[in-house]
Order: C-alpha cells, then sequence, then structure tokens
C-alpha cells in the first residue's frame, strides 16, 4: 500500500531569547525533534501527548504552515511544495485543516453558507448557483440542514460550527484532513456527535485523518494507528485497540493509566513532577527523569524507535527486559 | 536587574540625542534665523555679522556637532535675543511652570485614581455614570476652551479670580484647573476599566472564596494589579506635564516655560528653543524610565522577565 | 444517615442579562453528608458550578438567588456579607478550574498562604511561616522554603493548584468544594491531583464536592453521584449505581457517549441535538426534546424526582427500567442531530 503521507525525521527548532535587556542568550525550543510519520489513504493517525509536546507542531509541519528545520514531508510520493506557491495551493485543496476553535476559524459577519462555498470560489472555476447546490450538499452530509445556510456563525452551536467547518473542509474534496484538537472544545454529549461524523465521513468519503488530541479516549475511538509524543519525539507507535490495552513504553503506560475511567479500578502509574521545560530537554531519554526504571544508560543514549515482535514501535532501552514488564 | 537599568538608560540617552538631532534640523530647515530676527530690509553687512557672531555661516553639521559637543557640556548657547545663556533663561522659568503643574498633577492623581476606583466599585449606579458622563466631558474640552470658560465665570463674572498674569495664589488657581481638570477625567477613565479589569480576575473571586472581606480584597488583592496599567497613564502625565503648559501658559499669561517657548519660536531664538526641547525631552524620558522602574517594583512577572 | 452538613433546597439562581432573565439553577435540593464526597456531573450550562458559587455568594451582584442553603443550623442565603466571610475558607473551602489565575499575581505564594492562615487560624509571623511550611510540604511540594518565596506565574499549573489546595486547608475546612480542578491540567497531572486530593480527604476527614464534565473523573474518585442538565437535577445515586444502572434517559446518553479506554470499540450513541438557552428552556422536562422515550407529559409538566432504589433518585416521568438503556433502542441516524 502506498502512502498518503509520509514524514521523514521532522524537525522543528525555534530560537528563544532566555533573559533580556542588553545581554540576552540564545536557547534553542525543540518542539518537534525527530518525528517520522506514515498515513495510508483512508487511514487515521492519531497523536496523542500532553500540552507541549510537538503534536499541533507536527500537524502544522505535516501541512506546510510552519516550514520544517529539518526533514521532509512527501504526499503521494512527491515532495511539499513550498507555499504559497501554485503547486501548493492546489496541494491545499486536497490537505484541510480543522481546528480546536470552530469560531475562531469561522468570519462573524458572513452567513455559514457562504464560508463553505468559499474554498470553490476560490480553487475552481463555478457559478454561483453550483456553488450553493455543493454547499448545500455538504451540509447535508455533516448533517447540517438547508435553511443553517444563511445563519451566522454565532447562531450556531459549538457542535454546529464544527459542523460547518468540516463541510467546508470536504468542498474541495480532500484526502487528508488534520484535525487539531477538533472537539475539545465541545460537552460529551455533542463530542459523540462530531465522532460517529467523522467516521461515518472516512467511511462514505476514504478520507485520512491525522487526528491531533490530548484526548486518549476518543483517539483511541476514531484512530487505526497512534503515536504517542513527549518532548518533541514520538515515544511509542502502535494499533490503537492494543496500544492502549497493553502500552510497552513507560511514559505511554503511566499515561493511559492516568486516564479517569468508569468500572473497575485499575492499577495507577503516577508519575512525579512535570514534564521538563522543552527549552532544556533531558539528555538521552527525555523521559529518564520522570521514569521509574530509568537507568544510567537512558541517561546518556537517546533510545530509537524499534520495532518489538508485534509490530509496535518504541523507543525505550529497557522495554524487552521481562524485570520491567513485572515490575509493571 | 543591572543590566536592565543600564540598558533603559542608554536607551534614554539616544532618544535624547534623537530629539536634539531633530529639533536642529527641523528649526534650520524653517528659515534663515538671520534673516528672521534682523529685519528683512537690514543691511547685507549687518546680516553677515550676525551670521559671523553666531557661527550661522560654517557648514551645517560642524554647526551640528559643535551644538551637540556643547551640549554635552551643558552648554547650550546664548540667547540670540538678550545674549544670556540660553539654558539660564529656561532654567529660570521651570519653577513658575512647576508651581502650576505639580499642583494640577496632584489634582489629576488625587481626583482621577479615587473616582476610577470608586466607580468601578459601584459599577453601573448613578455615580459610576455621572463620573463617567463628567470625564468624557473633561478630556473632550480643549484646555483653551476650558481655560476660556473658566475665566468667564470665575474672572468676568463673578469677579472672584484674576483672569490672568502671576504674582499671587489667586493667579495660580486658574491656570491649575484648567491644566488638572482633563487629566483627572482620564486618569479616572483608566483606573475605572482597569480596576474592572482586575475585579473580573478569577484571582479576585478565589480570594473571595478564600474568606478575605470585601475590603481588604479590594485594597490588597485588586488595587495592587489595578496600578500596573494606571502606573503607565501617570507616566505619561508626567511627562507631558511641561509641553502641556504651553497653552494654559499663553492663555492665562503665566511667566513658564511654555510662554518662553511661544516667545522664543515667534522670535526665531533657536538656542532659547533646542534648550527648552532639550529639558522636555529630558523630562519625558525621565519619566518613562521611573515608569519602567516603577513597573518591576509593581509586577513580579516583569521583575523576573529581567532576572533570568 | 447522619445530620447533613450541607443542606440545598429550592435553590433558584436567575440572571438578568441584556435586559432578560433567565434561569441558571431551578429549584436544586442536594444534601452532603461530613466526611462525604460527592460529584456534580453535567455539561456546559448544566448550573454545576453555578450552584455552588451561589451557596457561598460568590457570584456577581447581577445574580438573583432565592431559596436555602443550610451549613449545618446556619441558613447561608441572604445574611450579611460578614456570616459568609466567616463560612468561606473556614468551613467550606473552594478551588477552581484554572489554578494559576486563581493566586494573585503580584503577591508570593507564602504571602497567600499566610493571609489565610491569620483569617482563620490566627497565625502570625514566625507560626504562620510554619504551618504555611507545613501545609506545602502536605500537598507534597518539595523544596517549600523555596516556593514561599516564588510568585505564581514561576510555578507550573499542577504545582499553583497544589498551592491552592494546600490554601484549602489552611482553615481546616470542613467541606472542600473542587470546581473542575484539574479541568486545565495535564492527564498525568490530573492523576497527581485527583490522588492528594483523595489522600488529603483520607487525612483530614472533610467532606469532596467534586464538580467536573468528567464522567471518569467523577467515577474515581466520589461515593455518590448528582447529574445536572440545564440548571435541575436530573438523577442522584451512589457512584455504582448511577455508573452501572442509571435510570435517567440523560444520564444513560452520557455514560452511552462516552469513548472506552479498554474492551471493543462501538459506535458511540450521540444524544441528539443541544443543551437549551437558559432563557428559553422547554415548559416540561427540560430534557424532552432530546429524549427517545419522550412522552407528551414530558414536554408539558415538570418531572418529578422519584425514589428509584436505596438512595437513587430520578427526575424523570419515564419510569426506565433498572439495566435497560433507552439508548439501545434503534435510533433515528445522528445526521437528523441538531
Amino acid at each position: 500500500m502506498s502512502a498518503l503521507l509520509e514524514a521523514t525525521d521532522l524537525r522543528r527548532h525555534y530560537q528563544v531569547r532566555a533573559g533580556s535587556g542588553l545581554f540576552t542568550a540564545k536557547a534553542t525550543l525543540r518542539a518537534v525533534d525527530g518525528v517520522s510519520l506514515t498515513l495510508a489513504p483512508g487511514r487515521t493517525l492519531g497523536l496523542v501527548g500532553e500540552s507541549g509536546c510537538g503534536k499541533s507542531t507536527t500537524g502544522k509541519l505535516v501541512l506546510g504552515l510552519v516550514p520544517p528545520s529539518a526533514g521532509t514531508v512527501r504526499y503521494r510520493g512527491e515532495a511539499l511544495p513550498a507555499v504559497g506557491t501554485p503547486v501548493w495551493r492546489a496541494l491545499r485543496r486536497r490537505i484541510q485543516m480543522v481546528y480546536q476553535d470552530p469560531l475562531g476559524a469561522l468570519d462573524r459577519r458572513l452567513p455559514v453558507g457562504r464560508q463553505i462555498e468559499e474554498p470553490l470560489a476560490i480553487h475552481e472555476q463555478t457559478t454561483p448557483a453550483e456553488r450553493r447546490d455543493r454547499a448545500l450538499a455538504a451540509m447535508n452530509n455533516v448533517g447540517l440542514q438547508p435553511h443553517q445556510y444563511d445563519r451566522y456563525p454565532h447562531e450556531l452551536s459549538g457542535g454546529q460550527r464544527q459542523r460547518v467547518v468540516l463541510a467546508r473542509a470536504l468542498m474541495t474534496g480532500p484526502d487528508l484532513l488534520v484535525c487539531d484538537e477538533p472537539i475539545s472544545a465541545l460537552d460529551v454529549s455533542i463530542q459523540a456527535q462530531v465522532v460517529n461524523l467523522l467516521l461515518d465521513l472516512q467511511e462514505q468519503l476514504g478520507i485520512a485523518y491525522l487526528f491531533i488530541s490530548h484526548d486518549l479516549k476518543v483517539v483511541r475511538q476514531v484512530s487505526h494507528d497512534v503515536a504517542v509524543m513527549y518532548l518533541g519525539r514520538i515515544v511509542e507507535q502502535g494499533e490503537a485497540e492494543s496500544l492502549f490495552a497493553a502500552p510497552a513504553h513507560p511514559y505511554t503506560r503511566a499515561l493511559v493509566s492516568a486516564i479517569p475511567t468508569i468500572g473497575p479500578r485499575r492499577e495507577r502509574l503516577l508519575l512525579q513532577g512535570d514534564p521538563p521545560n522543552p527549552v532544556n530537554v533531558p539528555s538521552g531519554c527525555a523521559f529518564h527523569t520522570r521514569c521509574p526504571f530509568a537507568t544510567p544508560q537512558c541517561r546518556a543514549e537517546t533510545p530509537t524507535l524499534q520495532p518489538m515482535a508485534n509490530g509496535r514501535l518504541v523507543a525505550c532501552h529497557r522495554v524487552h527486559e521481562p524485570a520491567l514488564q513485572v515490575a509493571a | 536587574m543591572l543590566t536592565f537599568v543600564i540598558s533603559r538608560l542608554l536607551r534614554a540617552g539616544l532618544t535624547i540625542l534623537f530629539v536634539m538631532t531633530f529639533a536642529f534640523i527641523v528649526l534650520r530647515l524653517s528659515g534663515d534665523p538671520a534673516l528672521l530676527i534682523m529685519s528683512v530690509d537690514a543691511p547685507p553687512e549687518a546680516v553677515a555679522a550676525f551670521r559671523e557672531a553666531w557661527g550661522l555661516n560654517r557648514p551645517i553639521w560642524e554647526q551640528y556637532f559643535s551644538y551637540i559637543g556643547h551640549a554635552f557640556t551643558g552648554d547650550f548657547g546664548k540667547s540670540m535675543r538678550d545674549g544670556r545663556p540660553a539654558i539660564d533663561l529656561v532654567m529660570e522659568r521651570v519653577p513658575a511652570t512647576l508651581a502650576i503643574t505639580m499642583p494640577a498633577l496632584a489634582l489629576k492623581i488625587g481626583l482621577g485614581i479615587p473616582a476610577g476606583i470608586y466607580a468601578a466599585l459601584h459599577r453601573n449606579s448613578m455615580a459610576d455614570r455621572l463620573t463617567m458622563a463628567a470625564s468624557v466631558a473633561g478630556f473632550t474640552m480643549p484646555s483653551f476652551v476650558l481655560a476660556l470658560l473658566l475665566v468667564l465665570v470665575f474672572a468676568v463674572q463673578l469677579g472672584w479670580l484674576p483672569a490672568s498674569g502671576s504674582g499671587s495664589l489667586d493667579h495660580a488657581i486658574l491656570p491649575i484647573i484648567t491644566l488638572g481638570t482633563g487629566g483627572a477625567a482620564i486618569m479616572a477613565r483608566f483606573t475605572r476599566s482597569a480596576m474592572l479589569e482586575v475585579l473580573g480576575q478569577p484571582y479576585i473571586r478565589a480570594a473571595s472564596a478564600k474568606g478575605v472581606n470585601w475590603h481588604r480584597v479590594v485594597s490588597r488583592h485588586a488595587l495592587p494589579n489595578a496600578a500596573i496599567p494606571t502606573v503607565t497613564i501617570v507616566g505619561f502625565m508626567v511627562g507631558s506635564l511641561v509641553a502641556g503648559a504651553v497653552v494654559v501658559e499663553s492663555v492665562f499669561a503665566w511667566p513658564g516655560i511654555g510662554r518662553l517657548l511661544v516667545s522664543a519660536v515667534a522670535n526665531r531664538d533657536l538656542a532659547v528653543v533646542q534648550a527648552i526641547l532639550m529639558v522636555i525631552a529630558t523630562w519625558m524620558v525621565a519619566a518613562n524610565f521611573t515608569v519602567d522602574l516603577a513597573y518591576g517594583w509593581l509586577d513580579p512577572r516583569v521583575r523576573n522577565a529581567t532576572a533570568h | 444517615m447522619s445530620a447533613p452538613l450541607v443542606a440545598l433546597r429550592g435553590l433558584t439562581v436567575d440572571f438578568e442579562n441584556g435586559g432578560r432573565m433567565s434561569r441558571a439553577v431551578d429549584g436544586v435540593d442536594l444534601e452532603i453528608a461530613p466526611g462525604e464526597a460527592l460529584g456534580i456531573v453535567g455539561e456546559s450550562g448544566s448550573g454545576k458550578s453555578v450552584t455552588w458559587l451561589a451557596a457561598l455568594g460568590l457570584l456577581p451582584a447581577k445574580a438573583r438567588v432565592a431559596g436555602s442553603v443550610r451549613l449545618e443550623k446556619q441558613e447561608l442565603i441572604g445574611v450579611p456579607a460578614r456570616v459568609l466571610e466567616d463560612v468561606r475558607g473556614k468551613r467550606i473551602a473552594m478551588i477552581f478550574q484554572d489554578p494559576s489565575s486563581c493566586l494573585n499575581p503580584v503577591h508570593r505564594i507564602g504571602w497567600q498562604l499566610v493571609e489565610a492562615l491569620r483569617l482563620h487560624r490566627g497565625l502570625h509571623g514566625k507560626a504562620a511561616e510554619a504551618e504555611a511550611l507545613r501545609l506545602l510540604d502536605q500537598v507534597g511540594i518539595a523544596d517549600a522554603r523555596r516556593r514561599l518565596q516564588d510568585y505564581p506565574h514561576l510555578l507550573s499549573g499542577g504545582l499553583n493548584q497544589r498551592v491552592m489546595i494546600a490554601m484549602a486547608l489552611a482553615g481546616q475546612p470542613d467541606l472542600l468544594v473542587a470546581d473542575e480542578p484539574t479541568t486545565a491540567l495535564d492527564a498525568t497531572i490530573q492523576a497527581q491531583i485527583l490522588a492528594l486530593l483523595g489522600s488529603t480527604r483520607r487525612d483530614t476527614g472533610m467532606a469532596l464536592i467534586l464538580i467536573s464534565h468528567d464522567l471518569g473523573v467523577v467515577a474515581e474518585n466520589v461515593d455518590r453521584v448528582a447529574v445536572m442538565y440545564a440548571g435541575r437535577l436530573v438523577e442522584e445515586a451512589p457512584g455504582t449505581d448511577l455508573f452501572g444502572a442509571a435510570r435517567h434517559p440523560y444520564t444513560q446518553g452520557l455514560l452511552a457517549a462516552l469513548p472506552s479506554l479498554i474492551g471493543p470499540r462501538r459506535r458511540l450513541a450521540a444524544i441528539p441535538g443541544t443543551v437549551p438557552d437558559p432563557w428559553n428552556v422547554p415548559a416540561g422536562c427540560r430534557f424532552a426534546p432530546r429524549c427517545p422515550v419522550a412522552e407528551m407529559r414530558c414536554t408539558n409538566v415538570p418531572p418529578p424526582a422519584r425514589s428509584v432504589g436505596f438512595r437513587h433518585v430520578a427526575t424523570c416521568h419515564r419510569q426506565v427500567e433498572a439495566g435497560y438503556s433507552v439508548w439501545s433502542l434503534p435510533q433515528a441516524l445522528p445526521q437528523a442531530a441538531e
């Protein structure tokens, strides 16, 4: 199966100033530090991690919205063209983005129907009547009523606004949707509506999703594969259900065990302290400062993602040790 | 903190240098002082002698560097009118200007800040609406209009106070009120919005939830935070004190720097104008510098940003 | 069952907004026993936070609060500010969603802790500082002496929430109201804070009200749960009963809408429609327009609170049987939603 999207060793470093006044020391913030991922057509890759782990930046790198410091992004085998070029604009029809805050993504002064049509006006030669018909079709696809065509964003609920954003993204027939926390601002009952909608759209239209979220339960619900990020790197990647059922990396284990659930109590691996500042990433394995299993080797050497017997990719020196399995 | 102070001082020095340069260029571009000071029909020899005496015949950049160089030693040249050192002329007017601007500043702060706090604490009450209406009136009215109104009422109609001049405390009252009212109105408005902003913050509700009584929530939790944006406005007002006196001093014939500036400009007395601009600029820069320091003192977030 | 520590009776909160009144809380009856952990669950606009802000008199002046809130024998509604000031922090403490903005940015952590200690325990100087150190230690803050000198912006969200908890403990309250205490925090930090709240409760014996939109958070940390919808209480039960055998269609819907972390994935049952606007609530049961089993009377008559099991109350006309979910019925496609 050929990849729709292939990112190799993506890095995004920011020069930040430490201190102010006359003398400022330059420091490097490693937002994304060597991320590789592959996404097949019609599939969903979930990207999870806590705030500051670089998952949103990864999404922007994949879209070309942020230029990488190093690494490449290939779409259908071709390198991503430079931002702003006609080739890039054509490509952007195929790759769309959905953000957390639908109100921020919409223009308050325009009826939502007009906003849904907008991508057509930009990308295609169409008559107003055609555009309206296709907008109404897209609205129907995402569960909006035709009479809502003339509504303004503030007249709709949060869930309906996110449907508008989705309808607009669908207008150009994309085959990849980068969703950055698309349902985090919505209430539980509305989240379920949008999750179901995303799954239905994938089934009908064969769209692939890069689904970025801090909500592990939602990511598990929508993803085929999941990548777990910590301080700019992927620490574990694998098939969604098995990854959450039997996480291998100590961080993934702690993260999964930290999620409160309904039902029988599970063993909890409680981490000490806060994640380190991404300006000052620890040496070796970045997780060693909070890892209950860290050894001197973990402090010195950075582990790389290695395949395990079940096909899972894990970046941990000690993951194969039987002692570790028992300790958990 | 030390690097912070040094960098601000350097910046202040640059600002003053920039103002001096700007004043120099503008004044030289706006006409030949020799022709303006001598009369137009003065004999050419006299004009040439005047130029020679004041160094106006030297190349412009030479004049510039000599001016800057002397300025650094405190020498701003001599008044082209009466030959006395320009800086002396200016400095002897400073007390008169301070005599009306300082009480006016006290009025702005002493009236504006409490009014703003009161209005914020009693939002949408009658008192709030009155204060805000008064403040709109206060800062939309140009100071010369207010000055003339005050003169009409208190000097012409009621005859309580002199219309202009100096020499007694009575003479200072109308200029002080004119200068202070508009500023007090601006102050009240800014204080009110700063205070409302702070009162809406989660830490105010958290302080109440902790059991702190409302009086203490306002005085110890809200005010220190509202002081941070308010200081900016106070700094701006202190900075513009001298400049703001120009119009009022002219209207009331008050013998301060402002009036000196108007007459020096009219007379093309370059050295005096430059000395005054220099004094005003230094004053403003010093006020801004104080505000920056006050920020660091009031807001730990600023302090730490400079410490790391 | 012992006498309640706090009892709400017919608590009602109205807000005046641009000339129209809207009812945020509508006749809530609720009790919490000494030492009990009660969870309040609901979506935005359910009134779950407003209820407890109203109980402590912390709502802005434009809110109209009616009904009764009793702390043991002391009425808290309509009493002078002085009475409430003695209750807040000392008898009932409260912590909030965004800890970093709940601490005053211009005062040191130590100053803010000592303020609470002086207020509630009359401690000053060295004694207050020693107690502040002990409290920071109790909430698991390392290097407490240095932290006393720090300002809130230097601390992470998790550490600030620990400080907030320490400050709440300063008054040795009988009840801690925690309003979405971990919503702004990352998952691993949330686990730390919830573990801390649990151990603190065991150590001090104080009662806890945990307000959250996250059913998982509530399920793991309380004994009893109350579910609110559009300003009303819809169901109330011991945690195991509520999560195992919910009887109100809304509670059942919330549970069915929640993806799970383990087990096979199933399609989520999405509750159609949205929460009604507070100025435009249905006349009868407020959930009726979204309920799959609503009848005529549901639309017209507000349902009564009915006992459906041991300490299990559901406010619903339809007496849905235990073990049966109204959401497992074949439903209209979610396309028709909203």
